[in-house]
């Protein structure tokens, strides 16, 4: 059926049209913005899973915008493509389904928990935005399109931090910070583009990847996009925007500002893979990013000990388990020229590595829901002041325990697959790097056990007296995303064999990425 | 914030609707001449600015009214969308009008010519939705804007 | 050395622009320094399609066999401009709501979110 063609475009479509018509229908009826959030972002997801099977059986996607048939890449006589176009292979996928899972969930969070705000409707308009940006960042195949999404993601995303300004001072601090440390990273890669493109004449990631040579200006131009791009994701010398901005955003928005993070590591892992390859001196960029990796999960652990404040403790843990993923694919760039260590060990720590990336989104997702569960019905995020609150909202409580105990590695629950898979090809690569990764889980155990400890044991405290469980809607998503996580946790070996080893091997072969493009040439 | 004398008053009465005018004109010929919707939109918006400085925001009040613009910013881009799906039974932003005889229709002459403004496709279309937005947009920052200033000079008095 | 003069300015554009967004206190001038490195950019992205001895890519105004500049940087930049409005109307609204919050607009005293 020919709409089959069209889906890679209807999954960015769709939300952008339900946030152009959410601020008139709330002239109509104000309950119906967060239904038409919800079915929105209901159907972008379903379209994503039709997708994923279309391209685990069948091989990457192209959607070329405006031309006569949606996967003519080569108009007629040229040799190199001209119009914008998407190009969806397993990685993006693999992306795109955390991305979409992420923003229904949160939407449906949000049912109950914007309610009491002023100016619901352009909330949500902007958290549809925000999804647009996200898928358009992981599907597109050509950077200046790339450049354009990550604005529209981070313009989004700075308006949900400073929501609650309207009566609090801090979240336009946080606001501001992050305004100015994700307008420097999107010039900074604009530049890069300018660079590429007086170079080769060629905006396009497939035809770059096909020509690139590495000169002195491409040394410039991966210079100025490894930090900028591990900028915005949160890696350490450059994290200090993180605790502020996951602390005083809105509990759902903090989910799906994870989400964005990872989608930078994408582009990140994109653009040392897929554009340079091998042309690039694989050993010295890999050790780069596992220093990166190395600096993240420690600092962030170790600052992560001594928070008061529930939120800003989970953000530096996003920091963290950020490290975790930039160890894993930076021992397998390391090892990329080297063909015997990378079948042997470099890319079963790639797979740790991206299968962290799914497992972190779900987990640290469902942690950020019950820090929002508790500020919604105690009104306070400071954990000297809570206490008790098992004896009252128990469906929170469990939903912690899986969640701290997904993040901290615990056997039937998806952290341990892959923090194992990274533990044991980072071994073999050089063990020091594996020691200092078990020590950061245990630390991380740590201090999990003392957010349970000060927030939910103990005795029944008076001002907590009529506090009472979360409305349903903020349940349904916690409970959704704990399912999630002991499924992936008992049944690790299907998804990494169907979902996680196809990413890898699209990654690391540059020919299936550019021969999908050109043509096979 | 108050308004300005009264030479400046009557010069802006006079002068801001061939603003407006210019910045149609920029929009609208955008697939001719150099322009398009973003720079005839930001060209009629900075005559939204001009009332509004020259009037003070208290008085401007009475005659530029934030929902409306709010109204029109979603009519453009509504209308923007909607020409992008409308491709999509070939895919999607396919220029369906373009050397078909309908609208916007023609094919587009080559050399040197004056230019004739029935061709394009949906380009003059896109322009417009763009062009609507853009202004509509330009009023609501600007109004906001003055709105938020006068909120924290209240602040400053008491 | 007369044909890079526009790269010189692009490179002192972006110089004076993390200049004043390392070492000023004042949030109003780390916002006009987040301008000044988009428009240094800007002026790389135009410079990089100028062509010796071109006219302007203007279709119905230019002979045939005319060299033309290349007209997709000039899209580029147009787009970056766009999208540099949104980013300068939001911070300085933010940077509004601070006031109105914190009553100083010195970055040694907005600092609420510490550790």
């Amino acid at each position: 059926m020919s709409l089959s063609n069209h889906i890679p475009i209807l999954i960015i479509a769709i939300p952008l049209l339900a946030a152009f018509l959410v601020p008139l229908v709330s002239r109509i009826n104000k309950q119906a913005t967060g239904i038409l959030t919800t079915l929105a972002l209901g159907v972008s997801l379903i379209l994503t899973i039709v997708l994923t099977a279309k391209i685990l059986s069948v091989g990457p996607q192209v959607y070329v915008f405006g031309a006569t048939s949606s996967s003519l890449t080569l108009p007629s006589g040229l040799k190199f493509p001209i119009r914008i176009m998407l190009e969806v292979d397993a990685m993006s996928i693999f992306m795109g389904i955390i991305t979409a899972v992420v923003s229904f969930l949160g939407a449906i969070y949000s049912l109950s928990f914007i309610k009491k705000y002023d100016g619901v409707d352009k909330y949500y308009s902007l958290l549809l935005l925000l999804t647009v940006g996200m898928f358009g960042m992981e599907f597109t195949g050509d950077i200046f399109n790339f450049f354009v999404f990550l604005e529209i993601a981070s313009i989004a995303s700075v308006a949900l931090i400073s929501f609650r300004g309207i009566d609090f001072g801090e979240p336009a601090e946080a606001g501001f910070k992050y305004m100015v440390v994700s307008s420097i990273s999107a010039l900074m890669v604009l530049f890069a583009v300018g660079i590429f493109y007086g170079q080769y004449d060629l905006l396009n990631f497939a035809a770059i990847a096909s020509v690139i040579k590495y000169s002195q200006l491409d040394k410039i131009a991966l210079g100025l996009l490894i930090p900028v791009l591990a900028m915005k994701a949160g890696a350490v010398p450059m994290h200090m925007w993180t605790p502020d901005a996951y602390s005083e955003a809105p509990a759902p928005i903090t989910m799906i500002l994870v989400a964005a993070s990872q989608a930078s590591l994408y582009a990140l892992f994109r653009v040392v893979f897929s554009l340079y390859n091998i042309s690039l001196n694989a050993l010295t960029i890999g050790w780069i990013i596992i220093i990166f990796g190395l600096l993240s999960m420690f600092i962030g652990v170790t600052m992560a000990i001594v928070q008061k404040d529930i939120k800003r403790l989970m953000a530096y843990h996003a920091v963290s388990q950020t490290g975790y993923m930039l160890l894993g694919v930076g021992v397998g760039l390391a090892v990329l020229a080297n063909p015997e260590a990378l079948k042997d060990y470099g890319i079963t720590a790639m797979e740790g590595g991206i299968f962290h990336i799914m497992n972190h989104a779900m987990y640290k997702g469902l942690l950020f829901l019950t820090a929002g569960a508790l500020f919604f019905r105690t009104g306070t995020r400071d954990l000297n002041k809570m206490g008790g609150l098992a004896h009252y909202m128990k469906y929170t409580t469990i939903f912690f325990i899986i969640g701290a105990a997904a993040i901290a590695g615990l056997p039937p629950f998806n952290g341990f697959a892959s923090k194992l898979l990274i533990y044991e090809s980072v071994y073999r690569f050089n063990p020091l790097l594996s020691i200092i990764a078990m020590v950061v889980s245990i630390l991380t155990l740590a201090s999990f056990v003392k957010v349970f400890h000060s927030a939910f044991l103990g005795p029944k405290l008076p001002q907590f007296k009529d506090v009472k469980e979360t409305p349903r809607s903020m349940v349904f998503a916690m409970a959704v995303l704990s399912c999630i996580i002991v499924f992936f946790g008992l049944f690790p070996d299907l998804i990494v064999k169907n979902l996680v080893h196809p990413a890898v091997i699209s990654l690391i072969e540059q020919l299936q990425y550019t021969g999908t493009v050109l043509g096979g040439m | 914030m108050k308004g300005m004398s009264r030479i400046v008053k009557t010069v802006t009465n006079f002068v801001y609707g061939f603003i407006i005018i210019f910045g149609f004109y920029i929009i609208v010929h955008g697939h001719l001449t150099p322009g398009g919707g973003f720079q005839g939109g930001a060209v009629a918006g900075s005559a939204f600015a001009l009332l509004l400085v020259s009037y003070g925001s208290l008085n401007s009040k009475k005659f530029l009214k934030d929902d409306i613009f709010s109204l029109f910013e979603n009519f453009g881009l509504t209308l923007f969308i909607i020409l992008g799906f409308s491709g999509l039974g070939i895919t999607f932003f396919y220029n369906f009008l373009a050397n078909s005889g309908g609208w916007f229709g023609d094919a587009a002459l080559i050399g040197v010519n004056p230019g004739d403004m029935n061709t394009g496709g949906v380009i003059p279309l896109m322009n417009i939705a763009v062009g609507l937005e853009v202004l509509s947009a330009f009023g609501v920052i600007v109004l906001t804007m003055a709105r938020g200033a006068e909120f924290t000079k209240k602040k400053e008095k008491s | 050395m007369i044909g890079n003069l526009a790269y010189v300015a692009v490179v002192i554009f972006i110089g004076l622009g993390i200049y004043s967004l390392m070492f000023k206190k004042n949030l109003i001038k780390i916002a006009i320094g987040i301008v000044l490195i988009e428009n240094g950019v800007n002026l790389f992205l135009i410079t990089l399609g100028y062509r010796k001895g071109a006219v302007a890519p203007i279709y119905t105004q230019s002979p045939s066999g005319q060299a033309m500049v290349l007209p997709t940087p000039q899209a580029l930049t147009l787009t970056s401009i766009v999208i540099g409005i949104a980013t300068t109307a939001l911070i300085l609204s933010i940077a509004m709501i601070i006031y109105k919050h914190y009553g100083t607009l010195d970055t040694d005293q907005v600092r609420r979110l510490k550790g």
